[in-house]
């Protein structure tokens, strides 16, 4: 049983819990997911982790309401309990001096960018962040993204906030305009696929990072299999990130929507 | 380890003469009660329904309490067969199930899915004499649970606690087996396991139909009370590794953290909705509550479902399928039946519930619909030709013998590759070729001098009863080089 200490409403559905989870704080780096399950007879839920406070012995999730397990997660207050929190799990994100590494978040994928963004500022990376959205309501984390990043350029789909258009528009123009070493993606999996497709034209390195549907999360199940430059892998235990441009991301999709 | 009933016993003696061995073997072998096959289906209860009192006893005067038996030596830990059986024969129950615990933690468990026509039961005098052999593990189902429900304990002593802290990783049955032979030698265990329930395979693997929870519950109870401590939701590797381990002041490690990465065949169409592995199958439904009312975690429930495999596993996943709702459930297996790793029993079940076995035939493609759903498999038809290296017949494919089956959920159960998390988190261990942690055949202990293994992760995909044979011998192993 893990305490939520903090709630913050980022919009209707996208919720920040900060809940206690010592080993996990003190584990978890950039890139690293969790398993949650929100109650005793509740499914097993890939999160990833936005942030952590060792001392306080926290970690911070940012949580999308889509279906009746998140909704549940979601309707959680500050005093409530979330049956089973496990991790940290996955693969951290390989953090080093590339030169200038342009972090696109989309939607609530924005919320486990933040660590990987920060820990490649401090590495010493020129970081350039595009955050996209449908509409201003739902971009998140804006100032902690600001926070750590030499520039931020928003992109919504309806031009309440920032540039008019996707996120494969801003991400077009920085190309364009300077040289990128690398260039980390995480949102939509149709997001990823277009990002992965403009950085593949301009022979950009990427990497993605993958949220499919897990079970146990250790490597036991293959339902989060994926096919990744023709061969089979798990995102829980080969990922989450992986080269975004050998992902079949049409067939993720597909297994995303069955 | 010493027994409470060694064959000398004076009331052992007065009992192999109280019956002549010609009386003994008229006897023909005890019949398992079992649910009726158009009733289990509905439902989850358990088909093996146990032996009665008076079966249990005339079936443990069959066995003839042999000078050498050979029994015990088809049992992977060594269990002192004709000890609990006499103790049954004499009505001493509670002493049957002692004698058991003396070198299983889990005989209510072992009675119900070991492989005993393959083991104990395989070298059964009767067999030379033409007759079936003693059921030996029916009686010991028998003696395991007439311990649980009367409340008697069945617990061996434990010696003085010795202060020393042991880490074990996984909690299924090579665990709980290492945990309760250390914990009984005084050693302080810590078991850690990574799902949110104790008991690894034992509970998301084997359905209830086969092995009640509740069972391996009170399997895990009295290991509670002897002192073993159980984490969940702690992934060793991740969550701690081996380092904070030995911080923590654990001065000895066992591994046993299971069977990993589910195979695939790697054929067209694998990844189609409606295609997964046997492990996600059975553990959406038995671990996750899938299919019950007020569970949350989905599972396709298929209408012709098909399963690939013929192993134990693939047995369990047609069979809850079935109890699912499917109206027409498929094995798919290359080899023929002979050659099923199965048990007989298994098969005989799935058999009786109504599962159609394609036998000799092997998938070589998955079709979809234009939602990418699985709608038809495509089959080769096998024929056998030359024993393989497993001494089996292997099979040819029967060029151009190709048919098209329509299934709308597919279950894959061909094995699996061992789990990279506890390899790749400790610098210096050895793995073997097949991705297994490299052990010391005799000792089980790894590259690293306190870090000891067994089960899957070691085996990479056996039986209960070996990954409990590995724990008691780790455990026997560790246990001398602290103490």
């Amino acid at each position: 049983m893990n305490k939520i200490v903090e709630k913050k409403h980022f919009s209707e559905k996208v919720v920040q819990l900060i809940v206690e989870a010592p080993m996990i704080a003190h584990s978890r780096r950039p890139g690293h997911f969790v398993i949650v399950i929100c109650d005793e007879r509740g499914e097993r839920i890939p999160l990833t982790v936005a942030d952590a406070d060792e001392a306080r012995g926290t970690i911070t999730l940012v949580v999308q309401a889509v279906g009746e397990s998140t909704r549940a997660i979601c309707a959680k207050e500050p005093g409530d309990f979330l049956h089973n929190v496990v991790g940290p799990l996955g693969r951290a994100t390989d953090i080093r001096n590339y030169g200038t590494v342009v972090c696109c978040g989309g939607g609530v994928g924005v919320a486990p960018l933040l660590p990987i963004l920060k820990a490649m500022k401090a590495a010493g990376n020129k970081v350039i962040s595009i955050l996209a959205a449908r509409t201003k309501d739902l971009i998140i984390l804006e100032d902690d993204v600001r926070e750590h990043s030499d520039e931020v350029i928003i992109m919504t789909d309806d031009g309440s906030y920032g540039e008019k258009g996707l996120v494969t528009a801003g991400l077009e123009n920085v190309i364009g305009r300077e040289h990128v070493d690398l260039v980390c993606t995480i949102g939509p999996a149709v997001m990823m696929k277009f990002v992965s497709l403009l950085t593949k034209k301009y022979n950009v390195p990427t990497i993605c990072s993958l949220n499919t549907v897990m079970v146990d999360g250790t490597g036991m199940c293959g339902a989060c299999r994926v096919t990744v430059d023709g061969k089979m892998r798990f995102v829980c235990v080969d990922g989450p990130e992986f080269n975004a441009h050998l992902v079949d991301f049409d067939e993720m999709i597909t297994r995303l929507r069955g | 380890m010493s027994t409470i009933s060694p064959r000398e016993a004076q009331w052992r003696e007065e009992l192999r003469k109280a019956r002549s061995a010609k009386e003994r073997t008229a006897t023909p072998r005890v019949k398992m009660p079992e649910l009726d096959p158009a009733y289990r289906i509905t439902c989850n209860e358990e088909v093996n329904r146990g032996l009665s009192r008076e079966q249990a006893v005339t079936e443990a005067t069959r066995c003839l309490d042999c000078p050498d038996p050979q029994c015990i030596t088809g049992c992977p830990v060594g269990i002192n067969i004709p000890g609990f059986i006499k103790n049954i024969e004499r009505g001493c129950f509670g002493e049957a199930a002692i004698v058991l615990k003396e070198t299983s933690a889990l005989p209510a468990v072992c009675g119900r899915v070991c492989p005993q026509e393959r083991q104990c039961e395989s070298k059964c005098i009767y067999n030379k004499m033409r007759k079936e052999p003693v059921a030996i593990g029916y009686l010991e189902r028998f003696a395991a649970d007439n311990a649980r429900l009367s409340g008697e304990s069945s617990q061996p002593g434990c010696a003085a606690p010795n202060g020393i802290k042991i880490a074990v990783v996984g909690s299924g049955p090579a665990s709980l087996s290492f945990a309760g032979d250390m914990a009984r030698r005084g050693f302080e265990v810590q078991v850690f396991e990574a799902l949110h329930e104790i008991g690894g395979v034992l509970k998301y693997g084997i359905p209830e139909f086969r092995l009640p929870n509740e069972v391996v519950d009170v399997e895990i109870r009295a290991l509670q009370a002897m002192g073993v401590k159980f984490i969940t939701d702690c992934v060793i590797g991740k969550t701690l590794v081996y380092n904070d381990l030995v911080e923590m002041g654990f001065r000895g490690v066992f591994v046993a953290s299971g069977a990993g990465l589910p195979r695939f065949m790697g054929i067209p169409g694998e990844n189609f909705v409606g295609v997964m592995s046997s492990n996600e199958y059975l553990t959406r439904v038995n671990l996750m509550g899938a299919g019950r009312p007020g569970w949350a975690t989905p599972v396709i429930q298929g209408k012709r479902v098909a399963v690939v495999g013929g192993g134990n596993t693939a047995m369990d996943s047609c069979r809850t399928a079935k109890r699912m709702g499917a109206e027409e459930v498929y094995i798919v297996y290359r080899r023929s039946e002979a050659e099923m790793p199965a048990r007989v029993e298994e098969v005989r079940h799935a058999k009786e519930e109504g599962i159609t076995f394609l036998t000799l035939h092997n998938p070589v493609e998955y079709l979809a619909d234009e939602n990418g759903r699985v709608r038809a498999m495509r089959l080769q038809r096998m024929e056998l030709g030359e024993p393989d290296a497993s001494g089996r017949r292997s099979p040819v494919p029967v060029e151009g013998d190709i048919v098209e089956v329509p299934v709308d959920e597919v279950i894959v159960s061909v094995g699996v590759s061992p789990n990279p998390l506890i390899p790749n988190s400790v610098e210096g261990l050895e793995v073997t070729r097949r991705g297994t942690l490299a052990v010391d055949d005799d000792t089980l202990c790894t590259s690293i001098p306190m870090l000891y293994a067994g089960g899957d992760i070691v085996r990479g995909g056996a039986t209960v009863i070996l990954a409990m044979g590995d724990g008691r011998k780790a455990a026997a192993a560790m246990a001398s080089k602290l103490i």
